[in-house]
């Protein structure tokens, strides 16, 4: 199960059904990391190197000269399986579509599943994505993978209550009150 | 409902704001008994940049009533007394698992952005700035309370509220001052600050078998609640060298295990040019542990509020093999064992909330708070008129 630094990955489908998903965890079950290609529905997996150990330098974050840039990882504690169990692109990755590519690996020591993902150059990237990108696309790839992290983990997304200014559009002033329906506590 | 609230520039006001919701199915909704001040709060109540917004509600230590739960909560129903840590933590990631919730992964409802301040998310907190999560604070009739499985406990009968709402942070901070600086029987502890966690983490030290705890302060009226309330001797560090004082207690060796727990901030300046240049000075008592600790001893930082320091004492550290361990409390891990011991009455608190307000009056007991610590240790607040 254990796999070196050196990951192996694998090219799959951009938005992946099950079968695919369950290519993904055949791989990462055998040790392996698996990476789910945006432009390659239904291919088998193939491998490719993710990084060699002795060199640890890597292109900036937000890559500009068309390289790819840096990848973004968290480690899910929960098998690779687990991570995977509904598709090779957890949502909500998979509302980034074909805009980054993503590997799945075992963490060493039992720690989970490391999840990555790095933005391709060029790519276009679907509507909502596309909208929230801004000018940083590794850190909506990170925000990202820390929801993914979340949902798996956690079991839900956590929310913040309501911010004061969203109360106020609510409530001018002070003079708040509960809606009809709902009793005041 | 009522509730606290903070405006710029450090001003606070009760108002009226919209009730609490569940906004995810492992929530419940507590309507609170007792909500306690808290030193960490006193920062944001001195304007500049707090990172919160204006109507934010503050407060973060507090007991209460259950009254709905979501639809994934097990362990909780309507009608429970409950005291909710004080730190938001899922108990499902790696640091959860491996009790340390306080290094949660999903606490925060922006780990992306908590990774910016800390280089790692840490758990979130009620009534805190928005890097901290987003969680209304607990000076309020209701408060929503995430992951409530994990971060809320019954409390047993035999514990009143004033003693219960202790448990939320005061004590697993003492608790972990102590653990973290692994007292063991005969050890000599020192306790820099006389303040509710202070007074805690000495009586934790004595609880795990210390043979001697010391306690520094400036404020006499908190001296003499170490002595009564804690078993603790205690050094008024205005009228005395508080190293060779330590060094005297300690047959010369310094103490085994030095804790940290005065608060304050980091941000005062010794010169201009300090403060043209970023410098921050040290907390005077995080340096003092660093020189009077023993040898191969350990000192443990419980300000949360110390960001950025300068002069440092790394020398003394290195050439003494001192071990520094930085530390917010797992409430969630220590919180169930505090309540067995408040039971038993081995751990009593009560004397510590020294002022009691309603809510309504929470903007005096702030102000008495901050403003005369030699006469209030905490000040607590009553949403519910009795």
């Amino acid at each position: 199960m254990r796999v070196g630094r050196i990951g192996m990955v694998f090219a799959m489908a951009g938005v992946l059904g099950t079968a695919a998903a369950g290519s993904a965890r055949a791989a990462v079950a055998r040790g392996r990391a698996a990476i789910i290609h945006p432009h390659a529905v239904g291919d088998r997996p193939r491998t490719a190197p993710l990084h060699r150990r002795g060199d640890v330098s890597r292109p900036p974050a937000d890559s500009h000269d068309g390289r790819p840039g840096r990848w973004q990882v968290v480690t899910v504690d929960r098998s690779p399986e687990e991570v995977l169990a509904v598709s090779a692109r957890p949502e909500p990755l998979r509302r980034l579509g074909g805009g980054v590519e993503v590997t799945v690996r075992p963490a060493p020591g039992g720690r989970g599943t490391e999840l990555a993902a790095r933005p391709v150059p060029g790519a276009a990237w679907p509507g909502l994505a596309a909208h929230l990108l801004g000018d940083d696309s590794a850190l909506l790839v990170r925000r990202t993978l820390w929801q993914v992290k979340q949902l798996v983990e956690a079991g839900e997304q956590l929310r913040a209550d309501r911010p004061p200014d969203e109360r106020a559009a609510n409530q001018p002033g002070d003079s708040w009150l509960p809606p009809a329906d709902r009793p005041a506590r | 409902m009522r509730a606290l609230c903070w405006a710029p520039g450090g001003e606070l006001s009760v108002r009226q704001v919209p009730d609490p919701e569940l906004r995810n199915d492992q929530d419940m909704i507590v309507q609170v008994r007792l909500s306690a001040t808290c030193g960490a709060d006193l920062p944001l109540l001195a304007g500049g940049v707090t990172g919160l917004a204006a109507g934010d509600v503050l407060g973060r230590e507090f007991v209460g009533d259950v009254v709905e739960v979501g639809p994934a909560v097990r362990r909780h129903r309507a009608g429970d007394r409950v005291v909710v840590c004080a730190s938001v933590a899922c108990g499902a990631c790696w640091y959860c698992r491996h009790g340390l919730p306080s290094c949660c992964d999903n606490g925060n409802t922006d780990p992306a952005e908590a990774e910016a301040e800390w280089g790692h998310p840490v758990a979130g907190g009620f009534g805190q700035p928005r890097a901290a999560g987003g969680f209304a604070g607990s000076h309020a009739e209701y408060v929503r309370v995430p992951y409530a499985d994990f971060g809320a406990f019954t409390v047993p009968e035999a514990i009143g509220d004033d003693r219960a709402v202790f448990a939320s942070e005061a004590a697993p901070a003492g608790w972990m001052g102590a653990e973290g600086g692994e007292v063991r029987p005969g050890d000599v502890v020192a306790v820099w600050g006389a303040g509710a966690v202070g007074q805690l983490a000495a009586r934790a030290a004595w609880l795990l078998g210390a043979d001697r705890v010391v306690v520094v302060d400036r404020h006499p009226a908190r001296l003499l609640m170490a002595r009564q309330h804690s078993g603790a001797e205690t050094i008024d560090l205005r009228h005395t060298d508080v190293a060779a004082e330590l060094r005297e207690l300690s047959g010369g060796r310094g103490p085994d295990v030095c804790v940290e727990a005065a608060g304050g901030l980091a941000t005062e300046h010794r010169s201009l040019a300090g403060r043209f240049a970023g410098r921050t000075r040290m907390p005077e008592a995080i340096r003092e542990a660093v020189y009077a600790c023993r040898k191969g001893g350990n000192v443990v930082v419980l300000n949360s509020g110390a960001r950025f320091v300068d002069a440092f004492p790394v020398g003394a550290a290195v050439h003494k093999g001192i071990t520094v361990r930085g530390a917010r409390p797992h409430g969630q891990r220590h919180i169930p064992m505090l309540l067995d011991r408040m039971a038993r009455g081995e751990l009593r608190t009560e004397h510590l909330a020294t002022h009691h307000f309603p809510l309504e009056r929470a903007v005096e007991g702030y102000a008495l708070f901050r403003d005369r610590p030699e006469e209030c240790l905490r000040a607590v607040f009553t949403p519910q008129e009795p």
